[in-house]
């Protein structure tokens, strides 16, 4: 086989520009794109990265192609900040569950924070703290989210490829159990009753948890086909509590549906003992049989 | 070609040495990650030794016993699939010359003849409906048709059924009848072996076998016709297109809709779902792409993205897509049903949504009501789950 086609579209001449900004994160999602070691080094001979605080180059305001946006909306000063970016950037892509969702301090919506700081802080009165942390796109408008936490470095790897060839990234929006059988990764629930969230939780990452032999905890938000209400209900159906069903549910991405409602329908369903620590651990006693 | 002889216990390894010898990579079962899965073999001891598997709807689990067996399981998440039509793989790559214009290369390909070893009756019936699929007509998948053509089959007749196998109601097993080149029959002293073409009999005269005795040929005999008397689940007189055609407006299928996941589990371990994805990855400098395909399965709704829209919106419809295709219109397409009874898709269903009791519910009249349905399928102390303690 040797054929050729004529070239269809000249290339743009001028080295794409590329900035990855920080909101309230912990800086896991920077380091997945640092942790992609040599594609990196052959990204930055592709283009130019003006502003990256973790890996050093710092120019907030710069003018870019691609801006990749890392973190929630937590402060007072985020709004401005973000808008500005927009203002500067062709493209805004949201990496990871914080920037996507508002992460796992998103937690907080869902009670009185004032309270907890009050409780841990001497002098909270110099927090800047909003109420809520909430996803980037509450705030400007995002041409792509991509979940996880943190991101898998490959999938905004070829996120970038697809954006500097002039085409719209294809990102998976199905199911992590299909990557699950294509690596030919043993099932965790079926062979070991651990609960897994993977039937509900879209694909991305490699599904790296059940390869070490763990459930899946959600990370990367709800599949576009995710039947949460079925899942919760066999979880439940086999002997789950309502409070760790709720826990499952209301985790990483608690602010997202249909996870949030389905996962209140449980905490509601958790009557006798209130839950004053919902979605901390993610690890259910029920799931491991070791 | 119909050699039967005996292979003494003690003696095992000399076939995977043979087989070796003869130039074969030898891939068999073993235990990993609580299952039984397949990989490379270089001695007995790794087979899975008085292991057997306890199957359930949305449940698998190995046991340990005594026996001295290595065939006593029936079957493990996977068998020959992922070795004949692989979950992902890059099939050609293109280039930008200087010019501007393309060049188009095909990606090579390195096969090893491969020997596997264990194969059940109810995978060989489906890799002959994958060979149909892949290998008919004037353009075979060269992929496939590669891999394939690398394959020396030692099948095992099973003595064993899992709770969730069915072959004997889709006519597959549980002896296996054709596609193989030797077929093993275990008892405790040893292994009947019998020929079934020209290169088993080139791998068997090499072994220090002897005559089978009558004896132990009925002993075999017996045991094979008790695992298809352990078989507990069975399905719907057919042909069912016909009459699955005439249920697509059934009110059951709108129950799946509280049960199934749409995860595509099913079709995954589903030893004859061939559905694959095409895509295309370009290289950072845009001169070099990449076309993969992967496993795709029509619970996904790319799947059924067709002309700028999704057909198959809804999770039942996908179900009622799986369903009709396997059990019905299969038998338009390749002359018979799409099942061959392996129960994979009832145990690693996370669910334990069973094809067989759906089925049993469509079938019957609408308008009558079927039986009082659990989440998530059955509930009655022997489906999976993820409080069940042992
Ligand atoms: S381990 Fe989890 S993600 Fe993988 S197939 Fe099983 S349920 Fe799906
Ligand atoms: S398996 Fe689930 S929890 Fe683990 S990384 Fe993937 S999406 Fe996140
Ligand atoms: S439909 Fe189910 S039982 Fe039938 S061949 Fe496929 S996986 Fe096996
Ligand atoms: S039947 Fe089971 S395995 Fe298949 S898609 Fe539905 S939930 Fe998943």
């Amino acid at each position: 086989m040797n054929n050729s086609i004529p070239h269809a579209a000249p290339r743009s001449t001028h080295r794409p520009r590329v900035a990855v900004h920080k909101f309230s994160s912990c800086d896991g999602c920077q380091l997945a794109f640092l942790n992609l070691g040599e594609p990196l080094l052959a990204l930055a001979e592709t283009v130019d990265i003006l502003h990256f605080a973790e890996a050093g180059p710092i120019d907030e305001d710069a003018v870019v192609d691609i801006a990749f946006v890392e973190g929630s909306v937590a402060t007072s000063k985020d709004a401005a900040r973000l808008k500005r970016i927009r203002e500067n950037s062709r493209y805004v892509i949201t990496i990871g569950a914080c920037a996507t969702a508002g992460g796992i301090q998103a937690l907080r919506n869902m009670h009185d924070s004032g309270e907890w700081i009050a409780g841990i802080y001497a002098q909270p009165e110099y927090l800047d703290l909003l109420p809520e942390s909430r996803p980037i796109a509450s705030i400007i408008k995002v041409d792509l989210e991509l979940w996880g936490c943190p991101v898998n470095g490959e999938q905004v790897l070829g996120v970038t490829k697809a954006l500097l060839i002039g085409h719209l990234p294809r990102v998976d929006h199905s199911a992590v159990c299909m990557e699950c059988k294509r690596q030919n990764v043993v099932c965790v629930m079926v062979s070991q009753g651990k609960p897994c969230m993977g039937p509900v939780t879209q694909t991305g990452c490699g599904a790296i948890c059940p390869k070490m032999q763990r459930d899946c905890y959600a990370c990367y938000g709800p599949a576009v086909q995710a039947n949460v209400s079925a899942l919760s209900t066999y979880f439940a159906a086999t002997g789950m509590p309502a409070r760790e069903v709720a826990q499952r549910l209301l985790f990483i991405n608690s602010q997202t549906e249909p996870f949030t409602s389905a996962g209140i329908h449980w905490q509601n369903k958790t009557s006798a003992a209130p839950n004053t620590n919902p979605g901390i651990n993610p690890k259910t006693s029920l799931g491991a049989e070791q | 070609m119909n050699i039967q002889r005996f292979l003494p216990r003690d003696r095992l390894q000399t076939l995977i040495d043979q087989l070796m010898s003869a130039g074969y990579d030898v891939i068999g079962p073993q235990v990993r990650d609580h299952a039984i899965i397949f990989d490379h073999l270089a001695g007995v001891d790794q087979l899975p030794i008085g292991i057997t598997d306890e199957q359930a709807p949305g449940r698998y689990r190995l046991e340990k016993s005594d026996s001295v067996r290595c065939f006593d399981w029936a079957t493990g998440p996977q068998a020959l699939k992922p070795m004949t039509f692989v979950s992902r793989e890059t099939l050609w790559r293109s280039d930008r010359r200087p010019d501007g214009s393309l060049a188009f290369r095909e990606e090579p390909m390195v096969t090893r003849p491969t020997a596997i070893i264990g194969i059940r009756a109810c995978d060989l019936a489906a890799l002959s409906i994958h060979d149909r699929h892949f290998m008919h007509g004037a353009h075979p998948d060269p992929q496939y048709s590669q891999r394939r053509q690398s394959l020396f089959l030692v099948a095992v007749n099973c003595m064993r059924s899992a709770a969730t196998c069915f072959c004997t109601a889709t006519g597959d097993g549980p002896r296996a009848r054709s596609g193989y080149d030797l077929s093993l029959s275990e008892l405790d002293e040893g292994f009947i072996l019998e020929v079934h073409t020209e290169r088993g009999r080139d791998v068997v005269v090499r072994l220090d076998v002897t005559e089978a005795t009558s004896a132990q040929i009925e002993r075999a005999n017996a045991g094979i016709e008790q695992a298809a008397k352990q078989q507990q689940r069975t399905l719907p007189a057919g042909p069912l297109q016909d009459k699955l055609v005439a249920a697509v407006e059934h009110p059951h299928w709108k129950t799946l809709d509280d049960r199934c996941l749409s995860c595509g589990n099913c079709t995954a371990v589903c030893p004859t779902c061939f559905c694959q994805t095409h895509g295309d990855e370009i290289s950072l400098d845009g001169r070099q792409t990449s076309h993969v395909r992967q496993w795709e399965s029509c619970f996904n709704p790319d799947h059924s993205y067709i002309h700028g829209i999704v057909i198959r919106t809804e999770r039942p419809q996908r179900y009622r897509q799986w369903l009709t295709h396997k059990f019905g219109t299969w038998e338009e397409q390749f002359g018979r049903s799409g099942c061959v009874g392996c129960g994979r898709c009832i145990a690693w269903c996370p669910v334990g949504i069973d094809v067989t009791e759906e089925l049993a519910a469509l079938l019957i009249e609408p308008g009558i009501e079927p039986p009082a349905e659990q989440p998530g399928g059955k509930s009655d102390g022997q489906s999976g789950g993820v409080a069940h303690h042992e």
